[in-house]
């Protein structure tokens, strides 16, 4: 049996160090990443909101004073923001129900093992690697009927009475980047929902299929329960990032024709980019930040709600 | 080869006391098991003393030397992991000779001890293998490699072989206890198997959430179990045990069962009469007779398990399940109606409120780790 | 049971026409984008609807490439996009592997101020940035693109890398940290390069998103020798309206490298994707 010493601890300070320095190492491993993201996001993110209350207009040299809530007060009677609310409302809702339907059904369908499964998936999902601009630009080209061949094909369909450029029309301008978003965002989906699928234990179908559940009732009683979060969370969060994505439409529309495409996120962009009024675009932004915000929310609670019933 | 002390070694996440304080000596050379189910602390003190978790207070000592804020790596002590952790994108030579290379060994050095681990665990022929390549089995073996060739202070081992089929895990238990024959390296060894605890241990830890139960060589626990838990953990198949309430007061000192108030001869014992406890015996220590032999209990025969090397007969008490063990072959079969016997000489009698053991009156033992209050003598 | 066969290959059918729909709508829009590119300008108005024309040359590519800007619009970009992807790889290796092997005190933090990015309206730092970055003699410079595209692509990252690292079994550290690794030799010598795979689709996520922006670009690059390829291309749209086969060309060019990163990571799309997919 080994004699035991004294149990005091020795004297110097290395153990206290080395104790410092295990503590220490998540926080180094971590540190760059927040810096980064502290100093480009968060620290804009403050000022941003400053501005909000600041006459802040790069070409007015005597500018930067401090206004309180007039840009707030602007803003109530703006009726380019109310329509650009409006469409950006009706730019996001359309957007994210026909990219989550096309999405969904993609994902069924490559949920199901075939020959050349893994190309196929390849094919389809190709649009989600097209550089945002560059496929609004593709779209706007496709709806041009100088080059396109879409407003031709409407036109044979009879949906069209001649060729014309849906984008130079005010009532249906708004479909150009919709299309063009829905081809681009469908992969996402189906991406994620695939991803949820295959993580769905096989043997629970073959039992429901053993108790003689049909394919239409195992996807309402397996399927849908087992993807819910998944779709709740993907729509939560696409909905907040589609009513912020302003690229397609800035490409194919600019906001136009007569604003009819003119979302928020595009809105605060033309408005800084253009009007280099940056106060008075980090107002704007701040109210989308607290809609968008109260949006969440009340997901979320419906969520809960909805949760704690069953 | 080096002494492991653990001085009022201990774990805790906040309030949740997950290791209760543990003294342990380890000799140098000594093989100790830290057996217990899972969930028990075992594993943690395992990696407390490999630094891979830090304790929350008490000294922790590699050959006489304090290394609580040592890193794992300038401890100098090898591990074999229950998942093997072989690195998956080097060969078995180099999972091997990591551990040399990151010490700057010479290469000739390098190689000649991972040959001579190779040929000592029959993995020559394997070396420029991937651990994908492997079976099970293989990839264990590779495990033992990488700790031997490192001529390291001690093993430790957290649970090596627990992912190995029945047959294999038989196997490399051998293994092990000849390589500790051959290398007198000090071990320990966590596992939640009691088998691999009995044969491998020169002494065995029994832990239960979070304290040690019992500290002894594999027979003080079979023999001398603590308390129940060690009593019911340790043994296959486990222990019997029925509750009763001590007769001091009656005609021989019986404790009479709950379960058919029959009256069963015990040891005496130092407790008052109404003293509720808990008999132990063990399966193979049951007789079962076919007459109705004074000092005998009724029972029925519930069902015959046949395991080849001997037969396992579920009987039951009123209430209680009891298991008989005999060698060979028995003529009974379910829906008898028999009588069994226990012997009084292979009674454990526990505290039934605390679990404790309680030694026979006059048998001159010391409570020992079963620890019951300083007499209370009534008789 | 004949009926049921025959339902069978019905559905099987039908699977096989809905998947190759599909597969024409995904790929028509870029299969015209080539088509326009490679139709000489007499043939681009008489065979306007045609499939494929009758005769096809590479006369816009020549023009793109020889004389516009579009070469150093694409090695802008390329440099802008290839420094971010490495970059943001980088760190959000290191902070992916705190989050998946450290318990600290400050994690819950860095999962909010990760989430929290992920909320907000990136155009809301459109303003700020470009007052931040002026005095640093960082707009019109990629250097500036660079640092911008970097922190956005972070957070993501971050949970992309976290997820990788948390397939990787925790005893391998441990196990390396035995042998007598460092943790920091335990993490470059033995868990990244199992994590290479992973690592090579964050590469590839964050250089088809920086290969891609336009919105910051546009604000903070006003010079033509540093504008990457969206914007040079949006302003080429703009300037030369009218010549389709051309900005077809140089849209196709712009295509080609982010289909081949895309062509490379595809395969961990969905794998990389189902721990924490937040952002496209």
């Amino acid at each position: 049996m080994t004699a035991i010493g004294h149990t005091g601890i020795e004297p110097g300070r290395l153990p206290a160090r080395r104790r410092w320095a295990t503590r220490l190492e998540p926080y180094l491993y971590a540190a760059p990443a927040v810096i980064l993201i502290a100093t480009i996001m968060l620290v804009p993110l403050v000022i941003g909101i400053s501005y909000a209350f600041r006459d802040i207009r790069l070409l007015n040299p005597f500018s930067g004073g401090f206004v309180g809530l007039d840009q707030f007060v602007k803003l109530a009677s703006d009726d380019d923001f109310r329509l650009a609310l409006g469409n950006t409302v009706f730019w996001t809702g359309t957007s994210v129900i026909l990219q989550f339907t096309f999405g969904l059904i993609l994902a069924l369908l490559l949920n199901r093992p075939f020959a050349g499964r893994g190309i196929a998936q390849a094919l389809v999902f190709l649009p989600w690697a097209v550089p945002s601009f560059l496929s609004g630009l593709d779209w706007a080209w496709l709806f041009n009927p100088v080059v396109g061949p879409i407003p031709h094909w409407l036109t044979g369909l009879g949906l069209m009475e001649e060729p014309f450029n849906i984008l130079a029309d005010p009532d249906l301008a708004m479909w150009g980047p919709i299309v063009a978003n829905v081809w681009w965002g469908i992969p996402f989906f189906a991406i994620t929902l695939l991803a949820a699928l295959q993580s769905i234990p096989r043997d629970i179908y073959e039992a429901a299929s053993i108790d003689g559940a049909g394919a239409l009732e195992r996807f309402r009683s397996i399927t849908l329960p087992f993807l819910a979060p998944t779709i709740a969370i993907t729509i939560l969060l696409r909905t907040v990032w589609i009513a912020n994505f302003a690229d397609l439409i800035v490409v194919m529309t600019n906001g136009g024709p007569a604003d009819r495409t003119q979302i928020v996120a595009s809105y605060i962009f033309t408005t800084a980019f253009r009007r280099l009024d940056f106060g008075y675009a980090s107002a704007i932004a701040m109210v989308l930040l607290a809609l968008l915000m109260i949006y969440s929310l009340l997901l979320v609670a419906l969520r809960q709600t909805l949760l704690n019933r069953s | 080869m080096a002494t492991i002390d653990l001085e009022a070694v201990a774990k805790s996440f906040g309030p949740v006391h997950v290791l209760e304080p543990v003294d342990l000596q380890i000799r140098s050379g000594e093989f100790v098991v830290l057996v217990g189910p899972s969930g028990c602390g075992k594993s943690t003190l395992l990696r407390m003393i490999a630094g891979l978790e830090e304790a929350s207070s008490g000294d922790i000592r590699i050959a006489g030397e304090r290394v609580n804020e040592v890193p794992p790596k300038d401890r100098n002590i090898a591990m074999v992991f229950q998942s093997y952790a072989l690195y998956p994108h080097m060969t078995v030579a180099q999972n091997m000779s990591y551990s040399l290379k990151l010490r700057k060994t010479a290469k000739e050095r390098i190689a000649e001890a991972v040959k001579g681990a190779a040929e000592t665990l029959g993995l020559s022929k394997l070396t420029e293998r991937r651990p994908r390549a492997l079976s099970g089995g293989q990839r264990q073996r590779v495990a033992m490699g990488r700790a031997i060739v490192r001529r390291p202070q001690a093993f430790l081992f957290d649970e090596p072989l627990s992912n190995l089929d029945a047959r294999l895990r038989e196997q490399m238990r051998a293994e092990i206890k000849k390589l500790h024959a051959r290398l007198g390296a000090t071990s320990i060894y966590v596992t939640h198997d009691q088998i691999e605890a009995m044969t491998l241990a020169d002494r065995i830890v029994a832990l239960d959430a979070g304290k040690i139960q019992q500290i002894g060589t594999p027979l003080d626990l079979y023999q001398r179990p603590a308390n129940r838990f060690v009593a019911g953990f340790i043994g296959s198949p486990a222990m019997n045990f029925v509750s009763g309430t001590y007769r001091a007061a009656a005609a021989g000192r019986p404790v009479h069962l709950q379960a058919d108030h029959a009256a069963l001869p015990v040891p005496d014992l130092d407790r008052p009469d109404g003293h509720a406890v808990t008999v132990g015996i063990r399966p193979e220590h049951v007789l079962v007779e076919p007459g109705d032999a004074p000092g005998t209990i009724g029972c029925g025969v519930e069902l015959v398990e046949p395991t080849g090397m001997g037969t396992i007969v579920h009987l039951r008490l009123g209430d209680v399940a009891l298991k008989a063990y005999r060698p060979g072959y028995t003529e009974w079969t379910a829906g008898q109606r028999v009588h069994v016997r226990l012997p009084r000489e292979h009674m454990h009698i526990f505290d039934e409120a605390s679990g404790a053991r309680i030694e026979p009156a006059g048998s001159g033992r010391s409570p020992g780790l079963s620890e019951w209050p300083a007499a209370t003598k009534l008789d | 049971m004949a009926a049921v066969a025959r339902r069978r290959i019905a559905g099987t059918l039908a699977h096989r026409a809905a998947i190759l729909l599909y597969i024409l709508v995904a790929l028509f829009p870029l299969f015209w984008l080539l088509k326009v590119s490679v139709t000489p300008n007499p043939l681009l108005y008489s065979e306007g609807v045609r499939l494929w024309p009758s005769q096809t040359s590479f006369e816009h590519f020549a023009f793109v490439i020889r004389n516009s800007d579009f070469p150093l619009f694409f090695r802008n970009s390329l440099i802008v996009s290839l420094s971010t992807a490495v970059i943001v790889t980088i760190i959000a290796a290191g902070a992916g592997y705190a989050m998946s092997r450290f318990s600290f005190r400050g994690k819950l933090w860095l999962v909010g101020l990760l989430l929290v990015t992920q909320m907000f309206p990136l155009v809301m730092l459109i303003a700020p940035i470009f007052r931040m970055l002026t005095p640093l003699g960082l707009t019109n410079s990629l250097t500036g693109l660079v640092i911008v595209y970097s922190a956005f692509n972070v957070p993501f990252a971050v949970f992309l890398m976290q997820s990788f690292f948390d397939a990787i079994p925790k005893d391998l550290d441990d196990a390396a940290m035995i042998d007598g690794a460092s943790r920091f030799q335990a993490f470059r010598q033995i868990i990244v390069p199992l994590t290479l795979p992973g690592m090579a689709a964050t590469l590839g996520f964050v250089f088809t998103a920086a290969w891609s922006e336009l919105l910051f670009a546009l604000m903070l690059i006003s010079r033509a020798d540093a504008s990457t390829f969206p914007v040079g291309l949006l302003s080429f749209v703009s300037k030369f309206g009218v010549n389709f086969g051309q900005m077809m060309a140089a849209g196709v060019l712009a295509l080609i490298p982010a289909l081949l990163f895309f062509l490379l990571i595809q395969r961990f799309l969905v794998q990389g994707l189902t721990a924490g997919a937040v952002k496209g």
